[in-house]
């Protein structure tokens, strides 16, 4: 069942989401289908050989794709002057909507009310790989200025046109075109008026330097937060179409547990439910959610008992046992462990572990989908809508230009909604009951049936040279992945290897991917050996790093949080923590107070310092950054998936703790605005600087060294 | 199971025909396209689906609508009055609270009725009473400072 997809070698080996293979299989026949483009003037921006080969998967071959390949957004002056921008990227709270906007006003010269910006619509947007990895900010942000600039070049050459005045004279502002001379002016609407002007943007075409943004580089507010705060936005759970039904599915009790027998003849009598049954998949559609439950209560059905597998207790014994299995890849290594450990006076090992968690998105998965013509619509909440669009052409044995997916701005994902199950979901239930249909997954589906974040052993050792140089590194990471495995500190002598274990959870993407876990261990072994040599933990750090946007970051959230000016009170502790993943540079402080009676962990105070480049919309970014802490916090203290045999124990919110207001620490956030440097994308790496930050804390609060994540689920 | 076949929302009567048993959510969802009320878990656990009953937050999504059908419900789609935000809905935009905006129709409305019994709530009563809202995004902060500055706005008008 589990056919290998080809990926471009861009996409990271442990998104094993992306690398799996289809749930269902169904038959089913195919049509043909239509699209339609609008007039006025559009830019086509072109893809980048640099920028693209994430977003554009120009390994893959695509021979169906609609669009030419090599149009990666395009965008749109009507003849009103309203702007819209049609990207593949998609807007899951990290506020993209609102940053792409900026771009494009910026370089367009109009106001960001002005630009609609429209997403993630398969039949309307260019083919784009999927909103991971932090990209839109360091790809489609440029690539939106440059459509953006060419848009504005080419609305001053129709003036130049008109005017009969050198394209050179003229400026463009606030949407319209002005001679400075003779003081004509011409709105972008004007100029667009009767116009069928397309064109691609030219190769180079210089965008506005940092340093003299006017839009971008400041604080703008959502584009769509009037319409969040009223309730009018329509997530994909909300989605309602014309004679919808609603579903539900049957799951197993446990994983890999097999149907051996169904009765459904007490919820088919149930009137306006229709009950599928093909292959592993048992589903029902009923006229309302009420009715789907009823009809699901009803269906007899008998599983096998699943086979024996491994628990959460047993979990790190189990993955360093089956380590060594797969293929590894080559690990990084720097002149000789060997040689560093003789040249070291002292040593020391440990070993963390990072236990399953879960993303928890606030929206479960939802997916709305309508047959129509032979065609397959589906409203759904995804990352990669594009890649939702091929499980569902390849699970329906559709060409993909039958295969619409569309995706409203939806209720968070943190990498977890990659994969495309609850759309496949509702378009077989669509299918069978010939009626759209809404599936919502439960709170309990959503974290039984979704993916959690790699668990994982980490074993770390090093030796140390007198004056707290450290000479030899040595880094294995099994199962929760590479992403940020190797070290900016200056080693002279490193081994670092990530090993693969087939893992006993289905396991995925999450929010920096195993940065967090890497910087975990990383960063509580640099607060070990600098115990070790007797040094601050910041002091040793600077002493053992070179790299100036590290130290920059690591020396303001020192300064910011008071780092070496004051003493904790009794009973609390102080912890600094650093990394760099992604192109952005992240340090945090972070002050605990652990009770003497209860031992409980609380989280009093957060300093981070964070460099990502050129700052975008510096209130977007702190929120960000803000949230990754909050976020963090949860897998850093209690947040773990407890499984037996195939079962999920804690598939609740009342059993699985996330951080509510009472965990949250008073927190400050500065930005370095790096104006020279290229904007990097913020979404993930400030979240790995939270647990180390908090566990040394912890140790300096308490002189108990914490190496296991989540370190305090049920207090010290 | 008796039946519902009328609830005000909002100050308008709504005609249904439900089973009493049913979860207020629902029927809000499904039977009246009243999508601001959100599902987050269907326990009572994350807030998402806090309307307004008789003037106090509620969990609609394990308040049988037999339950709310005695007393007035109010929903996110209610607070603004003729293209007026309410003094809430105006804070959390002016603080910027919102990332994917999921869980706000739920806070706004507990925290309207928290404004209601405490025109000035300290941090300590706004994360007490938001304690069994969850925003996975992590906006605690920003949230707690749309809540002051809404109380405060709100004891300005008073004034």
């Amino acid at each position: 069942m589990n056919t290998p997809r080809e990926f471009p070698m861009s996409i990271e080996p442990e998104r094993y989401e992306l690398h799996a293979g289809r749930t269902y299989h169904f038959d089913l026949p195919r049509r043909d289908f239509f699209k339609v483009l609008g007039g006025g003037i559009i830019i086509f921006c072109l893809r980048d050989t640099l920028l693209d080969a994430q977003e554009a998967g120009r390994n893959r071959r695509r021979p169906e794709q609609a669009l030419p390949q090599e149009i990666s957004a395009w965008l749109h002056v009507n003849e009103n002057g309203q702007v819209t921008v049609y990207t593949g990227k998609v807007e899951v709270g990290q506020n993209i909507r609102t940053s792409l906007t900026q771009a494009v006003a910026e370089e367009l010269s109009v106001a960001p009310g002005s630009v609609h910006l429209l997403m993630g619509d398969t039949d309307r947007v260019p083919f784009d790989m999927g909103t991971f990895g932090s990209r839109t900010t360091p790809t489609m942000n440029p690539q939106l200025r440059r459509a953006a600039s060419a848009a504005r070049e080419a609305l001053i050459g129709l003036a130049a046109q008109a005017w009969n005045v050198d394209h050179a004279k003229l400026r463009a502002a606030n949407g319209a075109v002005t001679d400075p001379e003779s003081q004509r002016t011409a709105s972008y609407a004007d100029l667009a008026k009767g116009r069928e002007l397309a064109q691609a943007i030219p190769a180079e075409d210089p965008l506005t330097p940092a340093a003299q943004w006017k839009v971008m580089g400041q604080p703008l507010a959502k584009v769509t937060g009037r319409d969040i705060v009223t309730g009018r936005h329509r997530y994909p759970s909300d989605i309602k179409l014309p004679g919808m039904l609603y579903g539900k599915v049957l799951r197993p009790p446990a994983y890999g547990a097999k149907l051996t027998a169904l009765d459904s003849h007490d919820a088919e009598a149930i009137p306006g439910v229709t009950v599928v049954h093909d292959g592993n998949f048992v589903g029902v559609a009923a006229p309302s959610t009420r009715v789907a439950e009823s009809a699901l209560a009803a269906l007899h059905a008998t599983w096998n008992s699943p086979p024996k597998q491994t628990s959460s207790d047993a979990l790190f014994e189990y993955l360093k046992k089956n380590a060594g299995q797969g293929e590894e890849r080559v690990g990084h290594v720097v002149g000789s462990i060997e040689k560093g450990l003789a040249d070291a006076s002292q040593r020391l090992a440990q070993t963390y572990t990072v236990a399953y968690i879960a993303h928890a998105p606030l929206e479960p998965r939802a997916a709305v989908a309508e047959w129509k013509d032979g065609k397959l619509s589906v409203w759904t909440g995804t990352q990669r809508p594009f890649g939702v669009r091929g499980e569902l052409a390849e699970t329906f044995r559709l060409p993909e230009d039958h295969v619409r997916v569309v995706m409203p701005d939806m209720g968070s994902g943190y990498g977890g909604k990659h994969t495309g199950e609850t759309a496949v979901e509702a378009a077989r239930l669509a299918q069978a009951a010939r009626h759209p249909v809404k599936l919502v997954w439960t709170r309990e589906e959503e974290f039984t049936w979704a993916y959690f974040r790699p668990a994982g052993v980490i074993e770390v050792s090093a030796g140390l040279a007198g004056d707290g140089a450290i000479t030899a590194w040595e880094f294995h990471n099994y199962n929760s992945g590479g992403a940020a495995i190797t070290t900016l500190y200056n080693i002279p002598n490193q081994r670092i290897q990530f090993h693969p274990v087939e893992s006993p959870l289905r396991q995925g993407s999450y929010r920096s991917l195993a940065a967090a876990a890497n910087h975990f261990a990383r960063e509580s072994f640099m607060d070990e050996l600098a115990h070790l040599a007797k040094m601050d933990p910041l002091d040793f750090r600077l002493k053992n790093l070179t790299d100036a946007r590290l130290r920059d970051a690591l020396q303001a959230a020192a300064r910011k949080f008071g780092w070496g000016q004051s003493k904790p009170q009794p009973g609390h502790g102080f912890g600094i923590a650093g990394g760099f993943d992604k192109g952005g540079y992240i340090a945090t402080c972070a002050e605990v107070a652990v009770d003497s009676a209860s031992h409980q962990v609380r989280v009093v105070r957060v300093v981070s310092a964070f460099d990502c480049g050129a700052v975008v919309n510096p209130d977007g970014l702190r929120n960000q950054v803000e949230g990754a802490n909050n976020m963090g916090i949860g897998g850093a203290l209690f947040e773990a998936i407890q499984f037996e045999n195939g079962r999920i124990l804690n598939p609740h919110f009342a059993q699985y703790r996330v951080p509510r207001f009472s965990d949250a620490p008073a927190m400050e956030v500065h930005l370095i605005d790096r104006k020279d440097v290229p904007s990097a994308g913020a979404g993930e790496t400030p979240i790995v600087g939270i647990a180390p930050a908090i566990g040394n804390a912890i140790f300096a609060a308490t002189g108990q060294r914490l190496r296991s994540l989540p370190m305090a689920p049920k207090g010290l | 199971m008796p039946r519902v076949t009328q609830l005000l929302i909002n100050g308008v009567k709504f005609s249904v025909d439900v089973d009493a048993g049913a979860s207020l959510l629902s029927v809000l969802r499904e039977d009246l396209d009243l999508t601001g009320s959100k599902y987050g878990c269907g326990e009572g656990q994350c807030g998402a689906c806090t309307v307004l009953l008789g003037g106090a937050p509620r969990r609609s999504c394990i308040t049988p609508v037999g339950d709310a059908a005695r007393k007035p419900i109010t929903t996110i789609e209610g607070l603004e009055k003729d293209g007026r935000l309410h003094p809430v809905q105006q804070a959390f935009l002016d603080e910027g609270v919102m990332q994917c905006g999921y869980c706000t129709a739920g806070m706004i409305m507990t925290t309207v009725g928290l404004l209601k019994v405490r025109p000035d709530p300290s941090d300590e009563e706004i994360a007490h009473y938001l304690e069994g809202h969850i925003c996975r995004c992590g906006t605690y902060p920003r949230i707690m400072a749309a809540v002051r500055r809404a109380a405060k706005s709100m004891q300005e008008v008073r004034s």
